[in-house]
């Protein structure tokens, strides 16, 4: 009977700790939501932000955000498509393998400040970049990385080895086995993860700080020469982002409504984590439907 | 040229493909390795100049309980003592993995031992969107919500390690989480059905046997918790209060590791002595991780040899 007892009270507990995390979370989450939903409007995610006064949008931190994130991938898809396929395919099984992976851990595991300040040391001080939107999204490559290359690796060795024999046995060199007949397979899984660290990329602000800098210089949306020092694609100006924003406002603002600005900013960046996760879902699946013919994933 | 002659002795086509295709991906790994020696060597290097180039004492710098760049003492040193900020990290981040564990393992149990289907799936989704929450966002809850909470019911100004803690705790609950989960389900069925056939009942099975078949992978996930919670700059820095002393109890306003860096760098100019001495906190930091990545391994290696 004792057992009993005891079983029933012990699974009770675990319920009541899982609705206590759900509850907790969803208060924190909600609290947010309902503070910063009601501030965003077309104007909120358009106009430049103000210092002094109230009244002031995000505009320009969004679309530098949004800049940053696509310059980042630019940057770091490649060479993490690499370094994917070295560890999934080529690499042999022996010592220096096994630190280069454990290189990667722990380019995975250190702290976003430190990726940050080396970026500082590195591009803005050392290579003379100041602090412009290179440097972040360089210093944000680093931080994307290791992420994104286990998770090309991943996705590539999970398609059955049976694959790359039958391109052997056609007689196909080992690179062209990868590259078409490999990569398409695995594509489903490599564009979530793609999708996912952007999520991660695009809430970055402690790398950021000291690399993109902490000013939003006005941009004139009306000049696109990438040279010019007003057009919002020159890479060299320094770039506020939107979370670089949030911390900002709160630690060292001096705007009447720093509160409902950073509410309504963290509203934004919680909307659209939730729409990359959304987006990497609809993706794979799609991908992953029209790449194999079959239903689910 | 006889062109059999030539097909056998020349390279073929498919040779040079692999011999680009070698070359393509073996440069691109050893940028990556290149990248981290060189954040090692240059946050090292950096990091080491207050002790080399500045002459202060390396123990001075990780005992002393003064913080102040600017002054300096009688002998002519500057007061480096980090102590108050180690003593601030090691804290939060304990406190943390203190409060985050029992409800990351508790809700893990729930999802693979006890809920439906569907209310897994649920409960997957939102712990995989939390995960991908930025970290900002969560200083600035702990700003809206912990703060003026702390404040009205403990009393103090709100900012303190608990604060800290409890930012923390929100932020590495859905990591610890999720790896738990992980762990959990790479336990095998058969131990599950070995168990219950025997006529435990589910919560035997779970103590006696899941939760241990899972001891390695959770201490994995809760490690890796500590090394997020350790190494987070912003949401502990806008909740802290940074202040650069020995912390006194839960309520005083206190600084991390990372709070005095992103507070100071700016702030000090390249060389001096200030600015050497955030480095040195920036390679306690690095090194750290360091600790907490070779932990996460010899628990990996312990688990390996168990089964």
């Amino acid at each position: 009977m004792k057992t009993k007892v005891e079983n029933q009270v012990a699974l009770a507990i675990i319920r009541l700790i899982a609705i206590l995390v759900v509850v907790i979370l969803a208060f924190l989450l909600g609290d947010i939501l309902l503070a910063g939903v009601p501030h965003i409007s077309w104007h909120f995610l358009t106009a430049p932000s103000q210092s002094f006064t109230s009244g002031g949008g995000i505009g320009i931190q969004l679309f530098n955000s949004i800049y940053l994130l696509v310059l980042t991938l630019i940057i770091s898809f490649p060479i993490s498509l690499g370094a994917g396929i070295f560890l999934a395919e080529y690499a042999p099984k022996n010592f220096l393998t096994a630190i280069v992976r454990m290189a990667i851990e722990v380019l995975s595991s250190l702290p976003s400040v430190v990726v940050g300040l080396f970026g500082f040391l590195l591009f803005v001080v050392q290579l003379k970049m100041g602090f412009s939107i290179l440097s972040g999204a360089i210093a944000l490559t680093f931080f994307n990385l290791p992420l994104l290359t286990r998770n090309i690796e991943e996705s590539l060795a999970a398609v059955p080895t049976l694959q790359r024999e039958a391109g052997m046995a056609l007689g196909l060199s080992k690179w062209r086995t990868v590259t078409r007949i490999i990569l398409p397979e695995a594509l489903p899984g490599i564009i979530t993860g793609v999708v996912l660290g952007a999520g991660r990329v695009f809430g970055e602000a402690a790398a950021l700080i000291y690399t993109a800098g902490q000013s939003a210089t006005n941009i004139d949306f009306t000049q696109w020469n990438p040279l010019n020092s007003a057009s919002p694609l020159n890479m060299m100006r320094p770039a506020e982002t939107l979370a670089v924003h949030i911390w900002k406002i709160n630690s060292e603002g001096v705007m009447p409504d720093a509160n409902a600005v950073s509410a309504g900013s963290s509203a934004v960046l919680i909307i659209a984590v939730l729409l990359f996760n959304l987006l990497a879902r609809v993706l794979g699946n799609a991908l992953y439907r029209k790449l194999t013919a079959s239903k689910t994933n | 040229m006889d062109p059999i002659k030539n097909k056998i002795q020349n390279t073929s086509k498919e040779t040079r493909q692999d011999l680009y295709g070698r070359i393509i991906s073996y440069s691109c790994i050893i940028l990556i390795v290149v990248v981290v020696l060189s954040i090692f060597f240059f946050v090292a290097s950096k990091g080491i100049a207050t002790f080399t180039i500045n002459h202060v004492n390396l123990w001075n710098f990780l005992s002393g309980k003064n913080w102040n760049p600017a002054v300096t003492d009688d002998s002519g040193h500057a007061e480096l003592g980090a102590l108050p900020m180690i003593v601030g990290s090691f804290g939060v981040t304990f406190l943390a993995a203190l409060f985050a564990t029992p409800f990351a393992v508790g809700t893990a149990l729930y999802m693979t031992e006890i809920a439906s289907h569907r209310d897994e799936k649920f409960l997957q989704s939102v712990v995989e969107l939390l995960v991908g929450i930025p970290s900002v966002v969560y200083g600035f809850i702990g700003l809206s919500v912990v703060v003026p909470f702390i404040r009205h019911h403990f009393g103090g100004s709100g900012y303190g390690i608990l604060s800290g803690a409890i930012v923390l705790f929100v932020m590495v609950l859905p990591t610890i989480t999720s790896m738990t989960v992980d762990s959990l389900r790479a336990v095998p069925r058969f131990y599950k059905e070995a168990s219950l056939a025997l006529g435990a009942t589910k919560w035997q099975t779970i103590y006696k046997v899941i939760l241990r078949a899972a001891t390695s992978g959770i201490l994995t996930a809760i490690i890796f918790g500590m090394a997020r919670a350790f190494g987070e700059a912003l949401a502990v820095q806008m909740v802290i209060g940074n202040n650069a002393v020995m912390p006194k109890g839960l309520f005083s306003s206190a600084s991390t590791l990372t709070s005095v860096l992103t507070m100071g760098i700016g702030n000090t100019v390249m060389g001096t002595v200030s600015n050497n001495a955030l480095w040195s906190l920036a390679l306690i930091l690095l090194l750290m991780s360091l600790v907490f990545n070779i932990i996460v391994r010899l628990i990996g290696r312990k688990g390996r040899m168990q089964s």
